[in-house]
């Protein structure tokens, strides 16, 4: 099997500025926490291959440029049936004019070129009414031809950063639960993807039940819960080399929902012993185990926060399932949840000032955001089921599990931006449950 | 026993043996050749336990308590298991699909104790008892509405020993 993230060099370098262009006018900017957002239109050319060799990846880049821009709903392509101009020369100027005809706001432009395996893409983007480029100049990525779509990615994740002034996510991948199979026969594989869908590969076979998996904050490992040895367990994956082992040993002791910690050192997770179940961490080198919850109650799905000093989980010690806030050493523990109905599997933002979560009420599933302290509560979707929000990682936009009713139910993804907008189902190849974002690639 | 309770054994007994590495998927096969005959069934023998005794409890929603009838069934177990002692049993909690999976697992693992316990309290060696949860992974009917909701909450024994010969 192919390595998953090492394959792909890259290497970024800033190119000199084209044209003239300095003047400081306000510059291209979607503000994306107003309410009502008119997606900005913009041109994406295919980019110009300068060899033979780069002749349909020159191509395909400029296609996942806009899927990546246009699938935020923040961006609307302007098609290339509609373009004026053709970008022959990456170093000519632009002709703003003939972009402003068909009110392209921006405008991105790149070349390909193919070595061997060798790939070096190079692009800039355009304010097109301001007749300049924007802010930050040229940059040239280069890499392995197999990393064409991380680089088509990255050019995305640099437009999308200089437009919104947010950091970008697209250059970035899902670990997920594939599904199988009618409900009562369900089978389950660990699979990792693109952010788009792209790229699937599976981790596990389907001889055992996998759950919930969480990257670690580098990216590097997957801790998930298998029932390989018959009950439920933590492992914990390399997903480079697809090696895994188990973290929790005692046999007949259910050990699930597992979250690393910010530094990557300490595993927090959920612990049954006679039917009573607690948060506990673990070091991970060492194994050490400490308590942090003793309560006659359901202690479970907890999620650091991102500076590591807090834990945010999911308890029914008031009867029903309510969100609660404690120290990451345990003790105690303050409720946050308060209006109706049952919260359960609350995320924490990788920004820190949000955490997402699913809501049940009358019936229904929902997935919402609220603040840390659990004021400001906002639903953002509604459905039969609903749950297990996982952020991007810029804190803009949750996946989330979507089932269906009835006998013929399934289980696809689903992602949302938190202002609700923008709801999109997430192709996979199957069914699919428990995302889990990584970190922005390096 | 009327045959829609056999049919739905027998779809119990489908959906159990297609799960892996269940330490009871084998003694269901077992169960599923030696069962349909409905004629005497040897009342030391498994299809006994979970035809006559009943193998299964179910549960109110979001409730791990036991209902009377539970009660009785699992005292039923209970005097069982006390006579075939060859048996060690594992106990499967599960929950139905409304409410969120590692909640369910939990949930799951509380319903398949409060059995246990009661097996306990009923003299039953606790070494003997093995729990797992399944949560919401393992429904054994699959609409969305109570009828099958209500079958799917439950905690069944499975008989995991005493097999040989």
């Amino acid at each position: 099997m192919r390595t998953f993230l090492a394959g792909v060099l890259l290497a970024a370098a800033v190119l000199s500025q084209a044209g003239v262009a300095t003047a400081q006018s306000g510059p291209l900017r979607i503000e994306i926490t107003d309410g009502v957002i008119e997606p900005l239109p913009y041109a994406v050319p295919s980019f110009i291959a300068e060899t033979a060799a780069a002749n349909e990846m020159s191509a395909q880049i400029a296609r996942v440029i806009a899927s990546d821009l246009s699938g935020t709903g923040l961006f609307r392509e302007i098609p290339a049936s509609a373009h004026i101009s053709k970008i022959t020369d990456f170093n000519a100027s632009v002709q703003y004019a003939d972009w402003k005809a068909v009110n392209a706001q921006a405008l991105i432009t790149g070349a390909v070129s193919v070595n061997g395996n060798r790939l070096t893409v190079r692009f800039r983007g355009y304010d097109v009414f301001a007749d300049k480029e924007l802010d930050g100049g040229g940059l040239q990525f280069t890499g392995t031809t197999e990393g064409w779509r991380r680089m088509a990615h990255k050019v995305a994740d640099s437009i999308y950063s200089r437009i919104t002034g947010e950091g970008g996510y697209f250059d970035s991948r899902v670990v997920y639960v594939s599904e199988n199979g009618p409900k009562n026969d369900r089978r389950k594989r660990l699979a990792i993807m693109d952010y788009d869908g792209a790229n699937v590969q599976f981790l596990t076979n389907s001889a055992s039940i996998v759950l919930a998996p969480r990257f670690s904050p580098n990216g590097d490992r997957v801790l998930y819960t298998s029932y390989e040895s018959g009950f439920p367990q933590i492992h914990v994956m390399d997903i480079g080399k697809v090696q895994r082992r188990v973290l929790s040993t005692d046999d007949g002791i259910m050990s699930f929902a597992p979250r690393f910690s910010p530094d990557g050192h300490t595993v927090v997770f959920s612990q049954s012993q006679g039917g009573n179940t607690d948060l506990f961490t673990m070091d991970i080198n060492s194994g050490k185990l400490t308590r942090l919850t003793s309560a006659p109650s359901i202690e479970t799905a907890p999620s650091f926060s991102p500076d590591g000093s807090q834990i945010v989980f999911e308890s029914d010690r008031s009867g029903s399932q309510q969100l609660y806030v404690m120290a990451a050493a345990g003790g105690d523990a303050r409720r946050i949840s308060h209006g109706k109905g049952r919260y359960g599997t609350p995320v924490w933002s990788p920004r820190g000032d949000l955490l997402a979560f699913t809501k049940q009420n009358k019936g229904r599933f929902h997935i919402g955001v609220m603040r840390t302290d659990g004021s400001e509560e906002r639903l953002l979707t509604a459905s039969f089921l609903d749950e297990g929000p996982t952020w991007s990682p810029n804190g803009r936009v949750i996946m989330f599990t979507r089932e269906t009713q009835g006998a013929n139910g399934r289980s696809l993804l689903y992602s949302v931006d938190i202002s609700g907008r923008n709801l999109r189902p997430v192709r996979t190849p199957d069914g699919g449950s428990d995302p889990a974002w990584s970190p922005l690639q390096n | 026993m009327s045959g829609l309770t056999k049919v739905i054994l027998i779809t119990s007994v489908l959906g159990l043996a297609a799960c892996d590495n269940v330490t009871g998927g084998d003694v269901n096969s077992t169960t599923l050749n030696g069962g349909g005959a409905g004629t005497v069934v040897d009342q030391t023998s498994p299809t006994y336990f979970q035809q006559e005794i009943g193998d299964r409890v179910l549960f109110v929603v979001n409730q791990s308590t036991l209902t009377t009838e539970a009660k009785g069934i699992l005292l039923s177990q209970a005097n069982w298991l006390l006579a075939n002692t060859d048996y060690i049993v594992t106990i499967e909690g599960h929950a139905d699909e409304q409410g969120t999976r590692e909640y369910n697992l939990a949930l799951g693992a509380r319903r398949a104790n409060e059995a246990r316990e009661y097996l306990v309290s009923r003299g039953v060696a606790s070494s003997r008892i093995k729990v797992v949860s399944y949560g919401k992974e393992r429904p054994l009917e699959i609409c969305s509405d109570e009828s099958c909701y209500s079958q799917n909450r439950r905690a069944v024994t499975i008989l995991t020993g005493g097999l040989t010969g």
